[in-house]
Parts: structure tokens; sequence; C-alpha cells
């Protein structure tokens, strides 16, 4: 396990130090951006409507219950842009866009691309990782700043159907703009991109020290996503408790 | 960065008490080798026996345990070996990047160090596949191909790099006979065009006789004979002479092979 972390440290040290090659790679990197962020938008779509719509149903009976009905809009749009855009968002592209990365460099590890790279003198860190970490590092964060919104409209409609909660669109919206800041979306935002680095590193990592067949792809690729969404868990810990330090 | 224009067309290999184990077990036992500018060498040896691997430590992707590789006496560990000598090399399995095109693989080379701009590189990618013998395939992907034609476009890019030093891992492989004649050609029009010092890993011995200056043969990670293919074939080391007269045994006469009293079913 260490020995991964101080390979995983150097890969992403290696990547930064390749930056200067980033105008070379922008093909590469255009290609990357249209896979995870147009390939996603659908499904990203979807997620968040229903997770706004969901964190709506759960609480908006709670609150009205106890006559707080008026705070749901406040409470599902700190909700979505803090935690669960950017929490859930990571997750789901860990495991879209994480497993078609580590699946596609180690593949290119087994079949000899990457030793063919090596023979012709091109670094595969400037050509296989840079343009995928620039890629999901742009990417992941426009998606959450689209997920936001898209949940707040969920969680709206949900409080508008439901009659046990009855709150209006307006007044959801009211509530959600006297609360929310545009520091709690930047926040989100934040926290993305650095999700968005360290699945790109985890991925680009397993990746790239695959071995044997069909079979140790799988297996790549099943660590790749295992360990991007634990390591996405314990960072947004961490981050979270970063940020409201900086926050005070 | 980019690699300089080559001083010569060719370079000298040497390697020095190379020294490999992997998983305790020592696959290289201390080989030493030294190639000529220009030669055609052919490392020989049974499967398993350490081709590949010492293929793998002469171009730099495997690290020795101990000893060492010199390419025109600078050793392969240096960092800046690549950038100032050109090496190719041509895999079993051809190693094409999937995700291009054959023009994109074959220009790959110029085009990641940025030596010719793109309309001169899809000239140079044109005229390469064509002398390999691949016209209007440039559009194609690797899958689309045959094993052949996968090897030719490998030896195409291989041919852009305008090597010094080229190397081959059983070349023939996975061919049919005559695709295995052609690429034996094309390693032969090689040497003719670029002048480029070539090293051939394979076990086929009408491959190995037909285009060698000179040959090793290797076994159990030790080089068992360095020369010329002729005294190689009239070597009287019985491990060598049962390498090169090997064959299957002789068909059964249909006679023997037609049972006169065939079991009851």
């Amino acid at each position: 396990m260490f020995q991964n972390i101080g390979e995983i440290i150097v890969l992403f040290w290696r990547t930064v130090q390749s930056l200067p090659l980033a105008w070379h790679q922008r093909r590469k990197f255009f290609d990357q951006l249209f896979e995870i962020g147009n390939g996603s938008l659908f499904m990203v779509c979807i997620l968040s409507l229903f997770i706004g719509g969901v964190l709506a149903l759960q609480t908006g009976p709670v609150l009205a219950e106890r006559g707080l009905s008026y705070v749901l809009g406040g409470m599902v749009g700190l909700s979505m842009c803090k935690e669960l855009a950017p929490v859930m968002l990571a997750i789901l592209i860990a495991g879209r866009s994480g497993s078609a990365m580590s699946a596609e460099i180690g593949s290119m590890r087994v079949y000899e691309e990457i030793d063919a790279l090596r023979t012709m003198n091109i670094d595969p860190v400037a050509y296989l990782v840079l343009p995928r970490m620039l890629a999901i590092a742009v990417a992941l964060p426009a998606l959450v700043l689209f997920a936001i919104p898209v949940g707040w409209l969920g969680g709206a409609l949900v409080s508008t159907i439901n009659h046990q909660i009855a709150v209006s669109f307006d007044a959801f919206f009211q509530d959600l703009r006297q609360v929310v800041q545009m520091g709690d979306i930047l926040n989100g935002v934040f926290k993305s991109f650095v999700f968005a680095l360290a699945i790109g590193i985890i991925s680009c990592h397993q990746g790239l020290i695959t071995r044997g067949g069909p079979r140790g792809i799988g297996r790549s690729v099943t660590k790749a996503v295992v360990n991007s969404i634990v390591c996405i868990l314990i960072l947004d810990y961490f981050l979270t408790r970063f940020l409201l330090y900086v926050q005070k | 960065m980019n690699p300089p224009a080559p001083t010569t067309p060719c370079v000298s290999v040497e390697v020095r008490d190379l020294r490999k184990s992997f998983h305790a077990q020592e696959v290289l036992k201390g080989i030493n080798l030294k190639i000529a500018p220009g030669d055609i060498f052919v490392i020989m040896g049974p499967s398993g026996s350490g081709k590949s691997v010492l293929l793998k430590h002469i171009i730099g992707l495997l690290e020795p345990d101990s000893g060492d590789v010199l390419i025109q006496g600078d050793s392969i560990a240096s960092p800046d070996i690549r950038d100032k000598y050109r090496m190719a090399m041509v895999f079993q399995s051809a190693a094409l990047l999937t995700s291009l095109n054959v023009a994109e693989n074959v220009g790959i080379y110029l085009a990641e160090h940025r030596l010719r701009p793109p309309g001169e590189i899809a000239r140079m990618v044109t005229a390469q596949l064509e002398a390999v013998g691949l016209k209007g395939v440039e559009d194609r992907m690797p899958n689309e191909l045959s094993g052949g034609m996968q090897k030719r476009v490998a030896i195409a890019r291989a041919l852009v790099i305008d090597p010094q030093l080229i190397l081959f891992d059983e070349p023939t492989s996975e061919l049919d006979p005559l695709m295995a004649v052609v690429v034996g050609g094309e390693i032969l029009k090689l040497k003719s065009l670029t002048q480029a010092t070539s090293i051939v890993v394979t076990h086929d011995r009408e491959l190995a006789f037909g285009i060698a200056d000179r040959v090793a043969m290797i076994s159990g990670g030790e080089i068992l004979f360095v020369g010329a293919p002729g005294e190689f074939q009239s070597h009287p080391d019985p491990r060598i002479h049962n390498f090169v007269d090997a064959h299957l045994p002789a068909r059964r006469s249909p006679s023997l092979r037609t049972d006169p009293n065939p079991p009851k079913l």
C-alpha cells in the first residue's frame, strides 16, 4: 500500500513536470474532455435531479411537521453545492471515467503499446497521463457547476408537487437565494477539483502498473474504482474540515 | 528533447556480463556480446531461453540486476541515450497503438517530437508505407489489418525514425511462410535503405540463415555460440546441432495408419 502511495505521488509530480507539454497534447485533452464531460452529462443530469428530489422528499415532511418548511430551499441548496453534488458526481465519474482510464492504459501496458512509446522516446506520462488528468480536472468541476442548479430544480419540483411539504417554487428559491452564497458553490467546485485529481492519478497509476492479460486489466479497473471511491470519501472529510477552518 | 540527426547511420552494441533474475529464477546468466555497426545480428534459441528479455535490456525497457549494455560506448542506462541515438524496436505483437489509425501510428515519432510539419509527415508516412508494400491503408485501424500487415506497419513506423539501431522481436512469429519471407525481405531492404545495425531475435532458422551476418545462440540464459551462420550450422556442440537439425519425426506410412482390424463399436 505504501509503495503504491509513493508511486502515485511520484506519478503526480511527473505529471506536473510535464505541464509545459500540455499545449502539444491538446487534441487528446479535448478528446478526453468530450468523453468525460459530454459523455457523462445526461447521467449527471438524471443523478442530480433525483438527488435533489430525494433530499427534499426525506427532509421536507419532517421540517413541515415542525413548521420549518420555509428553510427547505436553503437546506437543499447548501447540501447540493457543498456536499452531494461534488461527492456523488466524483463517485459517478470514478466509476465511469476512472475505470475507462485504467482499462485503456492497462491494456496499452499489457499489449506493449507503452513499451513501444518508450522505445520511440515518447514519455508515457506526457502522452497518456497528462491529457487525462487535465481533462478530468476541468470536466468534473464543470459537471458539478451544472449539477448544482439541476439538483436545486429537483428539490424545488418535489417540494411543490408533494402536498406534505407544500413549499412553492418561489418560496423554495427565495430561501435558497438568502442562504446559499457564491462561496458555497466555489466550496463544492474546489472539492470536485481535488476529487478529479485523485480519480485521475489513481486510475492512470493503476493502468500503468497493470500486469498479466485480460484478467490483470479487470483487476486494475476494479482497484482503480474502489481506491478512487475510498480516497474521495476520506478526502471529503479532510477537505470539509479544511474549508470550515478557512471560512471561519 | 528532440533527438539530433544521426551522425553515423549505425551504431555498435556491446553487452557486458548482463544478469537478470525474475522471482529468484536467473533468466540471463552473464551475457557478453559485441555487435559490429551495420551488422544484422540474429539471436536464436529455444522458447524461454531469455532471447526477448535480452532484447528488452538492449533497448533499455528492462533494467539488469548487474552488467551493462553499451550503445556506441554509452551506457543504455544514461538518461540522454535516446536523445543521442535513434533506436527502434519491432515488437512480436507489432504493438501498434490501437486508438490511432495506421498513418498516425507510423507518423507518431515525428509528430510527438515535432520534427516535421503535418503535411510533410503525411508524405513521409505514405512513402514509408509504400516502401513496405502497403498502399492506401493510412486511414485503417490496426485491428482491421492482418498480422503480417501489422508487422509491416510496425516496420514502417521504425523506418520513419531513421534508426541507427533497430531490434526485431520474433518478426515472423504468427505469420504464414509466405508472409515470413516477405518480412525477412523487409529486414534486408531496411539494411540497404538505412545501413542501421539490426538485432533480430527469432527461432525461425530459415529467417536467421537467410538474413544474418552473424548469429548467436542463447540457451538457458547463456550464450552457446557467436559466429557466422555457416559455422553455426556445422557446429559440433550437440545442443546447437539439435537446434539446427530439429524436425518433426517422419509420418508413419499410410498402410500403418490404416488398422486392418478396426475396433468394433
